[in-house]
């Protein structure tokens, strides 16, 4: 039986690094980073259902500069996700596969997750005071 | 191009298509993303409003009907998302088998637990504390 022609992955030492091909990892890597950020949503929920103590620890974290650092990377993962995860759906329905919409909305996702997340960040900071 | 190139000839032969189960795990990660478009923004923007907010403030919070069941549904969408998105990650670069499947069975317990867990403290604080 002959292999049939279909197509390989690509190798990644001598794949020259794209606008397309970074965005795919990066949508993984922010899901597998939003993933882990939920255990810490839970325990800021289960926080604020146990008593005053448990969550003044919970927001003292989140407020201290490895809570803002971890609460600016999910921020940016999760808005990030969401432009790119708009992009697959609109792939799902046969749209925009060419290489220069491809891009383009590449490049949009980037730019909004980016402006979204510094617009979160500022109104989050705001309201703290 | 056409499809059915990219098959192989025992496949086509068959005639089961490329796939063992179908389109059920790709079906439900789309409307489960389609579902957190809505929801995720919703509760992002909740917790902006919320940054550095004492406990009292998230409890009255979370003490309106309208905050708790989209929250509620929101924790539900995230867990479910993230166990078929993790999933598809641990598929497709954890290699051996005894390590793929129980990182495969972890990762979906774990995903429920924290689902459970997130759920009952927000019905907690809804319902009382």
């Amino acid at each position: 039986m002959t292999p049939a022609e279909r197509p390989l992955s690509p190798h990644l030492q001598i794949y020259k690094p794209q606008l397309t091909s970074l965005l795919s990892i990066s949508h993984r890597l922010t899901g597998v980073a939003l993933g882990l950020g939920t255990l810490f949503l839970v325990w800021w929920l289960v926080a604020a259902a146990s008593g005053d103590a448990a969550f003044a620890a919970a927001q003292a974290f989140f407020g201290s500069w490895l809570g803002l650092l971890l609460l600016f990377g999910w921020t940016f993962s999760f808005f990030f996700h969401l432009c790119n995860g708009v992009r697959h759906l609109m792939w799902d329905t046969g749209h925009g596969l060419d290489l220069r919409t491809t891009y383009a909305t590449g490049w949009a996702a980037v730019a909004a997750s980016g402006a979204l997340t510094l617009l979160a960040f500022a109104a989050g900071l705001a309201v703290r005071g | 191009m056409d499809r059915r190139e990219l098959r192989s000839p025992l496949g086509r032969a068959i005639g089961l298509g490329s796939a063992k189960e179908g389109v059920e795990h790709w079906w439900a990660q789309r409307v489960s993303a389609v579902a957190l478009l809505v929801l995720g923004l919703w509760f992002v923007a909740s917790l902006v409003a919320l940054a550095g907010a004492d406990r009292a403030t998230v409890v009255a919070w979370l003490h309106g009907p309208l905050a708790a069941i989209l929250t509620i549904l929101t924790l539900a969408a995230v867990f479910y998302h993230s166990a078929l998105g993790l999933q598809v990650v641990i598929e497709d670069y954890v290699h051996g088998e005894g390590l793929r499947i129980g990182s495969l069975v972890l990762v979906r317990l774990s995903c429920l637990a924290l689902g459970v867990a997130g759920i009952f403290a927000v019905l907690r604080i809804a319902f009382g504390a």
